[in-house]
């Protein structure tokens, strides 16, 4: 199938008075109609600036694209002016913000601001924006929509707000779908509910989806593939059962190895010693190797490339070359990828 | 783990007003003991009043009624300085937002030193910052930190400040607020790895409150399931996930999502409908199974003891 959007090579900085802050360095993806890709990392791994980035919502300046290019339908959003990356916005390419609080204003009714876009982009009556504002309404689940469209954002509680935004988003049947952290404001329970939502309205218009998070849980729920990202780059990416069952890169390994599942036991949580390197001075060679416990001296002097794993199974570290030492997961991952693959944890809880 | 008692928490009730009429029933007849050297991990989803149970136990608010008996003394009801003092030393909090719960403006040498100012732990300045380096390195930092102010600091050392700090009037409980809901990930662990060596070290006790079920399920002893300002369901940490029976922690585990696609695949999310109780009686918490405890009614209780035997 073709892809929906491309990204190539893509770099964003920001200039500060400290000098260029290289938030993304070179960065690949691609997304294809109907499937979600998740895209997991810590703050400040610039998995927030690369959506942002492909929104055009990068403030300029401070901020720029230094490099690359972002394919959407095969036309380059990079290189686009703001005029037609204005009906392109809201239109085919949506997105979901993290905070339900600050995402609506607050002084508009909760039914104009969902036919806002609808008026401008499918130039509909108000009338008909209503109705299908409704009818959207009642799609994510917010009941009696016809007393809730005519009432203000501070009426609605998280969860419900957050759904109206999940209703903005999906106003013009976009064709992509950005979703920035868009369930971890909310509790788990309201949280399962807009991924449902989310899911359905998926497989419904056959939307693809950039889904960013930090909860490994969620990634495991919502996706089909999985990119992490480290330091400004992605530095494995592969379907979503070779990042959980088969995963390559060190940083995967401490990800996965620092949540505690359910059944676990152990005594101390296999945790990433250090904290993310400063991204004004990006570490020579593999960024991640000060905080390695698999660091090799030509980590420190040279970058690894992209390693084939399998047809779409990459990672970028020097374990997978080679000459290199072989090198197994710590205990406490692959007690994981093996209790899993089986599908042990499977039925324990009822 | 012993089974003596550090904490007795008896009908304790925190109702705020709201307008002219209203009340806010935030925590609503709670009683749970924490046994010494435990932790007792509270979850629930916001609003239930978990939070609420934190502060009003440490006194950050006025209980409406109810009491908090710590050690066997009821400590709500101290009126005498000295001996609020005492209390104040035994009981120690650490807060949710690494951000806000440091003042800005003060070196770290001095926020984490106020509380020995306050009690009068150091005779001199040199005991002082000997306290507080040696209190940097207990939670992982160094002397060259005693100087710098927050800002200074990424919010996995802000948090460790924070431990330092409730540390450092050398408290026997903790009571620990959401203290990794605003850090990430690989920080997370590291955070959780040093309260368990702290409470190995030194014979803590904690209590837990959070949202993410699996840290609390891997850092507890026993669990509260709080709903609505009541504990609907409290057990050991393994027996609650293995056999949830009140309704809601059943909606509530069933709505995490674990990290494992071929898990994810397959779980089904119950829903929890209040109205699907027993409304004959008011329900009373009651011990279904030895040393698990949920709310309901003797109907529900007859019903539970069936579903779950005792083998």
């Amino acid at each position: 199938m073709e892809n929906l959007l491309e990204v190539n090579n893509l770099h964003v900085s920001f200039d500060t008075y400290g000098g260029e802050v290289k938030a993304v360095r070179g960065v690949d993806f691609s997304v294809k109609k109907g499937e979600t890709l998740a895209i997991v990392g810590e703050s400040g791994s610039g998995k927030s600036v690369t959506t942002k980035a492909l929104m055009g919502l990068i403030p300029q300046p401070p901020g720029r694209i230094k490099e690359g290019e972002i394919l959407f339908e095969g036309k380059d959003l990079a290189k686009m002016k703001d005029k037609e990356l204005a009906n392109i916005r809201g239109k085919d390419i949506a997105m979901i913000f993290q905070d339900p609080m600050t995402s609506l204003n607050p002084t508009m009714k909760v039914g104009n601001q969902i036919m806002e876009g609808l008026i401008k982009h499918q130039k509909k009556s108000k009338s008909e924006a209503k109705e299908r504002a409704l009818e959207l309404l009642k799609l994510v689940g917010i009941p009696n929509p016809e007393e809730r469209i005519k009432q203000y954002p501070h009426q609605f509680s998280g969860g419900m707000r957050q759904r109206v935004v999940i209703a903005i988003a999906l106003a013009c049947n976009p064709k992509l779908l950005l979703a920035d952290e868009p369930t971890t404001a909310l509790d788990v329970t309201i949280q399962a509910q807009i991924l449902e939502v989310m899911k359905d309205i998926q497989k419904e218009m056959d939307s693809g989806i950039v889904f960013i998070t930090h909860d490994l849980g969620v990634v495991a729920n919502v996706a089909d593939r999985v990119a992490v990202m480290y330091a400004g780059k992605i530095v494995e990416i592969g379907k979503v059962d070779d990042i959980f069952y088969n995963p390559k890169h060190p940083y995967t390994w401490g990800l996965l190895g620092s949540m505690p599942s359910l059944e676990s036991t152990e005594d101390e949580l296999y945790a990433i010693p250090g904290s993310p390197p400063d991204l004004l001075n990006p570490p020579k060679g593999d960024a991640f190797a000060p905080r390695s416990d698999h660091a090799m001296k030509i980590d420190f002097e040279q970058e690894p490339p992209m390693f084939k794993v399998t047809e779409d199974h990459y990672a970028a570290t020097w374990l997978l070359h080679e000459h290199a030492p072989h090198t197994e997961p710590p205990k406490s991952v692959q007690a994981r990828m093996k209790g899993m693959a089986s599908g042990s944890s499977e039925g324990d809880r009822k | 783990m012993s089974t003596e008692k550090l904490l007795e928490i008896k009908n304790l009730k925190q109702h705020f007003k709201s307008g002219r009429k209203g009340v806010i029933k935030a925590v609503d007849g709670l009683n749970f003991d924490i046994y010494k050297g435990e932790t007792f991990g509270l979850v629930g989803e916001s609003g239930c009043g978990k939070s609420t149970t934190g502060r009003t136990i440490i006194r950050l608010y006025d209980a409406t009624e109810g009491e908090v008996h710590f050690n066997g003394e009821d400590v709500h009801n101290v009126k005498n300085k000295e001996e609020l003092k005492r209390f104040n030393r035994e009981m120690q909090m650490i807060f949710q937002d690494p951000y806000a719960s440091l003042n800005p403006r003060m070196k770290v040498e001095d926020i984490i030193a106020e509380g020995i100012d306050v009690h009068g732990l150091a005779s001199n300045d040199q005991e002082r910052k000997e306290i507080v380096v040696n209190l940097l390195e207990t939670v992982g930092l160094n002397e060259d930190h005693a100087n710098r102010y927050p800002h200074e600091f990424s919010g996995g050392q802000r948090q460790r400040l924070g431990i330092a700090r409730a540390l450092a009037v050398d408290p026997s409980f903790i009571i620990a607020d959401e203290p990794i809901s605003a850090l990430d990930v690989s920080i997370q662990a590291q955070v959780v790895n040093l309260l368990k060596k702290l409470q190995d070290e030194k014979g803590l006790t904690y209590l837990f409150i959070a949202h993410d079920l699996s840290m609390v399920k891997y850092i507890s002893d026993r669990i509260g399931v709080m709903y609505f300002g009541k504990m609907v369901e409290l057990t050991d940490a393994d027996e609650l996930y293995k056999n949830p029976i009140h309704p809601y922690t059943k909606s509530l585990l069933s709505a995490i999502p674990l990290p494992d696609p071929n898990y994810e695949r397959t779980r089904r999310r119950f829903n929890y409908d209040p109205a699907d109780h027993d409304q004959s009686e008011e329900p009373e918490f009651r011990e279904v199974r030895p040393g698990h405890w949920v709310l309901c009614t003797t109907k529900e209780m007859e019903q539970y003891q069936k579903d779950y035997p005792v083998t």
